[in-house]
């Protein structure tokens, strides 16, 4: 406990800073509004319900993306590294598109889909597939030949080796690309709703800045980036419990 | 003896070219199969677009996007965007990269840093930090210096992570047989604990630079003017659906050829390191 405070400190040091900078307004007090006032905006967003309501909006949109490109993602990976052809026909394709800055699919997924969920939904599982493609591939592939041998031996069929030798191998590298993901996927989600959205977290940030009411702003904008945190110490959780066989 | 050995030379220079020559054309299958891909998409793209399938607002044809292309060209703006675009990547990069680079050696070797940044960089790498753009809208404005600065603040964690990972990587015994053999610890610094964080360093380097194209696109688009994403944005508010695609191969091929670059320029740097014998992967 005291020594998760001590760890803290700095963020706490940093908090203080703030209240002071905004209340002893040595910058202007529409630039850095206090802490405090941003505080009981953010309750007040809260009490409203406009927080949770754009929130779930977002998280849907968010996860619904997300767990379309792991599963997708994943299957490519690991047909990749399986079959020959696959990877001469697909690699390519990866290479190419892999360094591409995924925001550039803004407009095209709203000329497709719309200003709705549908075309955040696509932006994120496009931008978000090919880290979890590459992840699954690179860990398909070095599995332990020698594993794949004796379970062969021991007279498992091609499919039982998958599920059962090249996956578990898989799966350290494919986390890591999921979890690259996982992070593409908050910055994908909240610029796609900065530029053209109706509802959203990010939509809530551009409307309020808009509007200058700045304090709210600051609410909101803090709300995502904790999401985001939040999002990915859980995942963390998870891969350090899905990896502790790995000693 | 000196004629078998001539013998055994002719037929050995025989058997190389024959499969030297296989192995070119074993080469050249291979080669034209991984066009395979993109080709077909090209075409698949083209044919699908002239089928009439969809209307040309969803999906123009890639010949009439590319004519776009060529247009912009011509006209001069693809490289006016373009130059914009690289030089705001670039310089939010290169701050970036800088400041996260002393902000990690600094964690690695003073106590007090290491107290006071441990805890924000860990806190603050994993945030959408996207989603401050207008806090810094609303600090810097809507010109260069505020997307310089959003590509600046993206760039600046994961090199800060590589930094502190590389140094703290190398190896005891390189250190101690270096001291041992007489080395000060300036040329320890400079000639064993430098090259040995390099290419975790360089790592970092290599997640930051998509990082800081995506973050210098979106800023462009959220803020308008002049740049790429700039250009996309105002194509697809005119709805001119061929600007929005040929915005997009554009962006595409300079993300291409940026990362290339780099991968390139790690190689060429760490040409005495073992990874450079190894296959890459991607």
């Amino acid at each position: 406990m005291r020594s998760t405070l001590i760890r803290y400190t700095p963020l706490l040091l940093l908090a203080v800073a703030w209240e002071l900078t905004a209340r002893l307004e040595l910058v202007s007090s529409s630039a850095l509004p206090p802490l405090t006032t941003v505080i009981s905006a953010w309750l007040d967003l809260l009490m409203s319900g406009e927080l949770i309501a754009n929130g779930a909006v977002s998280l849907y949109r968010g996860a619904a993306g997300f767990c379309l490109a792991c599963l997708v993602g994943t299957v490519l990976g690991i047909a990749m590294a399986w079959w020959r052809p696959v990877h001469v026909f697909l690699s390519p394709l990866v290479e190419a598109f892999y360094p591409m800055p995924k925001s550039a699919l803004i407009p095209v997924t709203v000329i497709w889909l719309g200003f709705g969920d549908g075309s955040k939904i696509l932006l994120i599982f496009l931008g978000c597939m090919l880290p979890v493609t590459i992840g699954a591939f690179n860990g398909a592939r070095s599995s332990d030949q020698v594993l794949v041998w004796s379970a062969r031996s021991m007279g498992a069929g091609r499919l039982r080796v998958l599920l059962d030798v090249v996956l578990p191998s898989a799966l350290p590298e494919l986390l890591n690309g999921v979890r690259t993901a996982l992070a593409l996927s908050f910055i994908l989600l909240v610029t796609s709703e900065l530029i053209v959205a109706r509802e959203g977290l990010g939509n809530l940030i551009g409307y309020l800045g808009a509007n200058g009411s700045y304090a709210p702003m600051y609410a909101v904008v803090l709300t995502v980036a904790f999401l985001g945190f939040a999002a990915d110490r859980l995942f963390q959780l998870y891969m350090n419990r899905q990896l502790a066989w790995r000693a | 003896m000196s004629e078998a050995r001539d013998m055994s030379d002719v037929q050995a220079a025989r058997l190389g070219a024959g499969s030297v020559l296989r192995r070119t054309a074993r080469a050249f299958g291979w080669g034209l199969a991984h066009m395979l891909g993109i080709l077909m998409l090209l075409i698949g793209w083209e044919v699908f677009a002239r089928t009439g399938a969809v209307t040309m607002f969803i999906l123009p044809p890639f010949s009439a996007v590319l004519e776009r292309v060529w247009a912009d060209a011509v006209g001069g703006d693809l490289w006016l965007n373009t130059a914009l675009t690289i030089y705001r990547a670039f310089a939010g990069f290169a701050i970036g990269g800088i400041v996260g680079l002393l902000i990690g050696v600094a964690i690695w070797r003073n106590r007090v840093a290491r107290w006071f940044f441990d805890p924000i960089i860990s806190v603050g790498f994993p945030m959408p930090k996207v989603a401050f753009l207008p806090v810094i809208i609303l600090w810097f404005g809507v010109f260069d210096t505020s997307k310089i600065t959003m590509v600046a603040i993206e760039v600046l964690f994961p090199v800060v992570t590589a930094t502190v990972l590389g140094f703290q990587g190398v190896g005891h015994e390189l250190i101690w047989s270096a001291r041992s053999m007489g080395a000060k610890e300036r040329e320890v610094l400079w000639q064993v604990m430098l090259p040995g964080a390099l290419p975790q360093i360089f790592t970092g380097f290599q997640v930051a630079l998509p990082i800081a194209l995506i973050v210098a696109i979106f800023a462009e688009m959220a803020m308008g003017g002049y740049g790429l994403g700039g250009a996309m944005m105002q194509a697809s508010r005119y709805a001119d659906s061929r600007g929005v695609f040929a915005g997009i191969v554009e962006i595409a091929a300079i993300g291409y050829c940026v990362v290339k670059l780099m991968s390139y320029v790690r190689y060429r740097l760490l040409i005495w390191h073992p990874e450079a014998l190894a296959p890459s992967t991607i």
